[in-house]
Order: structure tokens, then sequence, then C-alpha cells
């Protein structure tokens, strides 16, 4: 690749290895210290909107980390040619183009989810997760070290949503991915929460898991 | 160089092509697979009308086996519609949205007979109703019991709707509400049926005529009241002549 013009004072370093110290932060950071949605409190609209039934929720996390690790490299590739002033034109386009093939491919292979998730698959072209990491990193950095960033984010978000739809479709449906779980385990009847299936669940789970999360890392907004 | 105005047009115009070229041979390749996912996807509402369906059962089966169609025109006559290239059109790839369009005396309307496992019996008729919602089209299958007049089920769809209001009437949990009400009164006469503005109304509202409404969606009901009322309208001729046909 022609890009190797401005980072030529690290290719005389000793190579770092694939999986450095520095590079397993990347990841593991957007985990928990700097988790986009509890922490920077980004795509929250979508974390909210999907998140009634785990399966829907696991596809949309999929399709999140997906369009986040290919563009975060599509846009760390091109990082040296993109005129400074259409940046942010051309970084929607890539995502945008992403998002399109996604949602064209589940609407061919999972028509169902495609029905169930809506708006909402070409909705992760305004999560701000997206747009956030292609401006503050990929710009910046090289293609891998931009992968394994939008794959952390992209697990961050996804693991999150995962914990909401959890207590969301257990409680409000009794049932986690479709299975019954109260009526597998002998308990008929069980109360479901009304409450959990609508947005307010949301809101209260995710109030909680913010809660408990900062509580453990005793982070504090500035 | 970078920032020079020629080098932001060339860039843009190269990213431009790049993108729309990707999109449209995405677009290109995955059609036939679209295609068959929507066929699917409408016989499993026609099916959802009338029965119960699991998981794993194979729906184009069961259409087949057990579903009949025909279209008729508002005066309830069968007619056959063919394509441009001459083939007969089946009632269950008419698309609703483009005879939409037309008049209502211009219009196709495709019935759909689902018959007793393995008899000519028949068990319901289906009626595909179409029409508009708040931001886009909706559209529906009715289906009433051999009495032609209570609803043995429905389902709708839409294009557009809010996700969470309107879209709501893709629940089977609203669409439930619809079970056992009536189109026609005691004297036969045809009254449809109405969902009501707001949502929780009082039972006493709730007769064989009115199901309860969504609530924050009025005008999307207020549209499935259109859509039912217009085409159990232009559906009322073949109706009427179902009927004398089962009385003699």
């Amino acid at each position: 690749m022609s890009v190797g013009t401005v980072d030529k004072p690290d290719v005389k370093k000793a190579a770092e290895p694939l999986l450095s110290k520095r590079r397993k932060k990347l990841v593991t950071d957007p985990l928990n210290d700097d988790n986009p949605i509890t922490v920077q409190v980004l795509g929250i609209c979508s974390a909210l909107a999907v998140t009634v039934q785990l399966e829907p929720t696991m596809v949309m996390g999929v399709a999140v980390t997906l369009v986040v690790v290919f563009s975060n490299v599509i846009i760390s590739l091109l990082r040296n040619l993109i005129p400074n002033r259409v940046r942010i034109i051309v970084q929607l386009a890539v995502i945008a183009t992403l998002v399109t093939l996604v949602s064209e491919v589940l609407k061919a292979y999972y028509f169902n989810m495609y029905k169930m998730l809506s708006v909402f698959v070409g909705l992760i072209i305004t999560n701000c997760i997206l747009m956030g990491r292609l401006e503050a990193f990929a710009m910046g950095n090289k293609p891998y070290d931009s992968m394994l960033d939008g794959l952390g984010s992209g697990l961050g978000y996804t693991w999150i949503i995962l914990s909401v739809a959890f207590f969301r479709e257990l409680l409000g449906s009794g049932s986690l991915f479709g299975y019954p779980v109260f009526e597998a385990m002998g308990i008929q009847n069980f109360p479901t929460n009304g409450l959990m299936v609508t947005s307010v669940g949301a809101f209260i789970i995710l109030g909680l898991i913010v809660w408990v999360q900062r509580t453990l890392t005793g982070y504090v907004e500035h | 160089m970078r920032q020079s105005n020629a080098y932001i047009i060339i860039f843009s115009t190269i990213t431009t092509v790049l993108v729309g070229g990707l999109l449209a041979t995405a677009s290109q390749v995955l059609k036939p697979a679209q295609e068959r996912s929507m066929e699917l996807d409408t016989k499993r509402q026609i099916l959802g009308a009338v029965m119960q369906l699991k998981p794993g059962d194979d729906v184009l089966k069961i259409f087949d086996d057990r579903i009949s169609s025909l279209i008729v025109n508002y005066k309830g006559e069968e007619i056959v519609r063919t394509s441009n290239t001459g083939d007969t059109i089946l009632a269950e790839d008419l698309n609703l949205g483009r005879e939409f369009k037309a008049a209502p005396e211009e219009r196709a309307f495709p019935v759909f007979i689902f018959h007793k496992e393995g008899s000519d019996e028949v068990e319901a008729y289906i009626f595909p109703v179409y029409g508009r919602g708040l931001w886009d089209n909706i559209w529906g299958y009715i289906a009433l019991e051999t009495d032609l007049k209570t609803i043995k089920g429905a389902r709708f769809d839409h294009a557009g709707e809010t996700p969470g209001l309107g879209a709501r009437i893709t629940e089977g949990e609203i669409q439930n509400r619809f079970i056992g009400k009536k189109m026609y009164d005691n004297a036969g006469q045809f009254v449809s049926v109405r969902m009501l503005k707001g949502e929780r109304n009082p039972s006493d509202k709730l007769d064989e005529h009115h199901v309860d409404g969504l609530s924050g969606a009025t005008l999307t009901t207020k549209g499935v009241n259109e859509m039912i009322q217009n085409y159990f309208g232009y559906y009322d001729a073949y109706i009427q002549k179902l009927k004398n046909q089962t009385a003699s």
C-alpha cells in the first residue's frame, strides 16, 4: 500500500507482536473501562429499541461489529488519500455502503430478522459509535490497529445490548432466544412483566447496568 | 495537493462510482434470493391468517396442498390476469400494490380458499386487503369462516409505519383482537370491523364490529379501518355470490 510514507518511523522499529499489550488493550478497553454504551453513552437509540428479544439483538450486534470493523479498516487504508475537507462525507459513504450491504444480505437470507429489525439496520448509519471510531481512531492509525479497535468497540456494544436483551426477554416474555425457560423449569404461568417489553424497561435495565459497572470500575463523569 | 479542489472532485467521483457499482452489483446478485424470501413471507402471512405455523413447517408445501386461489373483480366475477409476456398470473403472484394504483373498477382482487387437510372441503376464505397507513402503504390478509361473516384470523403488514406505534399492527396480540368479530350484521348487511381510537377501551364499546385501537397510532388505525372497509366493499359482490351458492 502506498500509505506507508507517514508511518515510516514505525517501520524501522522492531515489528510489534501481533497481539502486543497495547493492541490487546485496543480490544479489551471498549469492553469495560471505555465501553461505547455505558461509558461513552453512544448508540443508545438502538440499544433501547432492538433489545426486546435476544435473537434480533444478536443479529444487530453482529451487524454493527461487522460494519465498524470493516469501515475502520477501509478508512484506515484510505486515511492518507482522503481530502480533509470531505472526510466526513467519505466516512459516511463507507458506513452507508456497508450498512446497505448488510441490510440487503439480511433481506435475502434472513427475511424474518430483516422485518423484525426494520429501520434499525438502516439506522446503524447514524450510530455514533461508528463515526466516532472512524474520526477518532481510523483516520490516524494503521489498518490492523484500526481493525482491533473496531472489534473492541463492536464487541463492547454487543455484550451490553445482549445483557439488556437477556433481562428484557427473560422478565418480559419468560423466554431466552424464544425458548420458554420457566415452562421448562416447571413453573407455569410465570407473571411476565409488561414493562420490560416497552422501551421503559430498557432504560431501567441499562441504567442498572451502568450503575453496577461504574461502581465496579470506579469511573466518574468529569 | 491533497487539499486542492481538483483532487477533491476526482476523489469524490471515484468514490461515488466505486460505491455505486458495488451496491448495484450486490443488489443484482441478491435479487433472486430476496424474491424467494418475499414469496415465502407472503405465503407465510396468508397461511398465518388461518393457522398457527410452527417453526420448521414447510410453508410452500402447506400452501400448495391446502390453498387454492382465484382472482375476482369488484362485480364478483372470476377474471384472468396475464403478464406482459402473456402468461397467466397466479393470485399469489399478483402485485397488490400495483393493483391498488388502478381505479377500484379495474382492480383485480385475489381470493385464497383454505381447504381442510386432505380434502376439498372449504375451511376458510382469505381476502387480501391493501391501503394507506400513516407513512406508507399497509396491507393484510383477513380470513373469514365458512359462514362468510365471522373473522377467523387476520395478518397485517406495512412498508414504513413507526416502530413501536403503527408498526404494532404486525404483532400477534393486535391481530388476534380481530378474531371472532363480524363483518356482516345479523340481517346480512355489510358493516365492516373498525379499530377504535385509543387503547384499553371499555369492553362495552368493543362489540362484534369494533376492536381495541392502538394508542399513539390513531392514523395507522384509521388506515386499517379504511382498508378493511374499502376492500370488503369490493369483495362484497363475490361474497354474496358465495353465500347464494352455499345456500342453494
